[in-house]
């Protein structure tokens, strides 16, 4: 077969054949257009102002290692004046993350940039090895993930820096948004198609530059560049669901490549049918964007083979978050009385129609927002949150995922309920819903004790604010 | 026919660990191969194949792989119903397989052929 020549340059030996289009690019042409396209994604995005920190998520992977490699030759290129740190989280998984920092620490040398290193056992107190060692592999990934995308952030706080980008790519969010689908959760969907999630009043945002990035470019751009990234698996399994979500991506990428950017614009365009929902290319207004990540994450999320994937949010900022939405209140009613669908909006509202909740035009959302779920406890704008509601049985918020996960490993050991499994005592099934273990309810995250007056005993800071699994004595 | 050729094979974004968590492998693979049959004795010019048998592919190599380095019993990491699994690229001599023909792509001498999964952490 003589070898095709670039479609661009027309002179070198075609070695790439593009997913979007199947164009046939020589490698000097393919690195140049793949930095384009980003180029053109932040720009037209406006992910960026001149001058702004930027910590990138760091794991030493094939994304977050292409991020750091495409935004520094962008930065010099382009001349958008950006401060770029490395930021990466310890899980404390040895064999797997520690492995990985070291392939992080290279990247800082190879593209000069500060790291900055923030440990799972500083923030709270646990390892991933020590928790799956309590409460075993099943089901730590939704753990580790919501407790990674909290970390991020506040290891951005440190830095004293409100921009993190992460690498996920085309393929993770199309597989979010499958995911979404098959759930029939359009709400999210519609959240998971954003490029920036986040407030950017205070908090941290977060933003998705290779949002429109194939996956498989993102690996040959590593490869053809040389680039030094790591890639095991971690070794605490990924979840399955995600997993089968991200063969069916792979498998229509085989069929149809042109197929995972056009589930990431269908995701958009359904987006923009969602009711009070917003995909714009911000979501940093969106009370509700930041209130649905916890929930977001702990359920659709864990690490899976992606650290990070889904887009992030943290549990103390959601509820700082909370408590200003309150404060601004105020503020906010003028401007949404002169909208003028608020009336109607705000009656459908109030009839709890949870798709319309995250509508910032109507005012009884911060209202709704500030529920907890009878179930978890943790805070929602239903009675039950959606993460509880959906999957009925298995349970999706982090803090009821380790009761149950907790209460499941004494159940399969045969011990009873206020049996010890390591050094942690658990409790027993206090909610009467076949779930014991440990209660990680928290005083700031709950603005009112659900559990009938039980709850006495849950009245201390939650485990993500105060660096530590709150065990009940 | 004992006629080899001499390639190179590389593994990497994670498929190491299937291979003796080694990226670099230096073979010696049969120059020609003779096709399985389905059904045994079925096809009546079998005797002619043997004799004649055909250039290597890529197919055959992924086979060949499997059969003789795999240490890894999670073979479906690598092999999906008889076919690379989707998310894994393959390169030879650099380029993108999609631009040589696949799986029929026949093996020369020399070749380097590299196996890159997309499916591991980012």
């Amino acid at each position: 077969m003589a070898p095709a020549l670039c479609a661009i340059c027309k002179t070198e030996r075609a070695l790439i054949k593009r997913p979007k289009n199947h164009a046939k690019l020589c490698k000097g042409c393919f690195i140049s257009i793949f930095e384009d396209e980003v180029h053109y994604t932040i720009t037209s995005s406006k992910l960026f102002f001149p001058g702004e920190k930027v910590a990138i998520g760091a794991s030493g992977g094939k994304d977050s290692t292409v991020l750091a490699s495409v935004l520094k030759t962008l930065n010099e290129r382009h001349n958008y004046g950006l401060d770029l740190v490395l930021l990466s989280i310890d899980e404390g998984i040895k064999g797997y993350r520690d492995d990985s920092l070291e392939t992080v620490k290279r990247n800082a040398v190879q593209y000069d940039m500060p790291l900055k290193v923030v440990g799972y056992d500083e923030l709270y107190g646990w390892t991933m090895d020590q928790v799956v060692e309590t409460i075993g592999k099943k089901g730590n990934c939704t753990y580790c993930g919501v407790f990674r995308r909290q970390a991020l952030d506040r290891g951005a706080k440190m830095l004293g820096i409100k921009h993190v980008v992460t690498g996920h790519n085309a393929d993770d969010v199309a597989e979010t948004i499958l995911m979404n689908l098959l759930r029939g959760d359009l709400p999210r969907l519609s959240r998971s198609t954003s490029i920036v999630t986040g407030d950017n009043r205070s908090e941290v945002k977060r933003s998705k530059p290779l949002k429109y990035s194939y996956e498989k470019e993102i690996v040959l751009y590593a490869h053809h560049k040389k680039l030094d990234y790591f890639s095991t698996e971690c070794l605490y399994s990924p979840e399955a669901f995600r997993g089968s979500a991200r063969s069916l991506i792979k498998q229509l990428e085989r069929v149809r490549p042109s197929a995972i950017l056009d589930i990431v614009r269908s995701g958009e365009d359904m987006a923009r049918l969602v009711p009070g929902e917003s995909s714009s290319g911000c979501g940093c207004k969106e009370k509700s964007d930041t209130l649905a990540v916890a929930v977001d994450d702990g359920g659709g999320g864990g690490c899976g083979s992606t650290n990070g994937r889904s887009p992030g949010g943290e549990m103390a900022a959601m509820e700082q978050e909370l408590r200003q939405n309150e404060a601004f209140e105020g503020l906010e009613i003028d401007v949404a009385s002169t909208i003028s669908r608020v009336k109607e909006t705000e009656k459908e509202a109030q009839k709890d129609v949870p798709l319309k909740n995250g509508n910032k035009n109507v005012r009884p959302v911060a209202r709704q927002v500030l529920g907890s779920c009878k179930r978890c406890g943790y805070m929602s704008s239903q009675d039950i949150c959606q993460a509880s509601h959906i999957q009925a049985g298995r349970p999706r918020c982090p803090f009821v995922l380790v009761k149950s996960l907790i209460g499941s490993a004494a159940k399969g050991k045969g011990k009873s309920n206020d049996d010890s499994i390591g050094n942690q005592r658990l409790e027993g099934d206090r909610h009467g819903d076949g779930v014991f273990g440990l209660v990680v309810n928290c005083v700031s995250c709950i603005v009112e004790e659900l559990e009938g007056g039980k709850g006495k005993a849950y009245a201390e800071p939650c485990a993500a604010l105060n660096g530590g699994l709150y065990l009940p004595r | 026919m004992s006629l080899t050729i001499p390639i190179t094979v590389d593994f990497s974004g994670g498929l190491e660990m299937l291979f003796s968590n080694k990226r670099r492998h230096s073979l010696s693979i049969p120059a020609l191969f003779t096709e399985e049959k389905d059904g045994k004795g079925e096809g009546e010019g079998e005797g002619e194949e043997e004799d004649k048998g055909k250039p290597v592919t890529i197919a055959f190599l992924v086979d060949y792989l499997c059969k003789n380095f795999m240490k890894d019993p999670r073979s479906d990491l690598f092999v999906l119903d008889g076919h690379i699994r989707p998310g894994i690229l393959v390169l030879i001599n650099e380029a993108d397989w999609e631009l040589e023909g696949e799986e029929t792509y026949e093996i020369q001498a020399g070749d380097n052929i590299l196996f890159v999964s997309t499916l591991h952490g980012g």
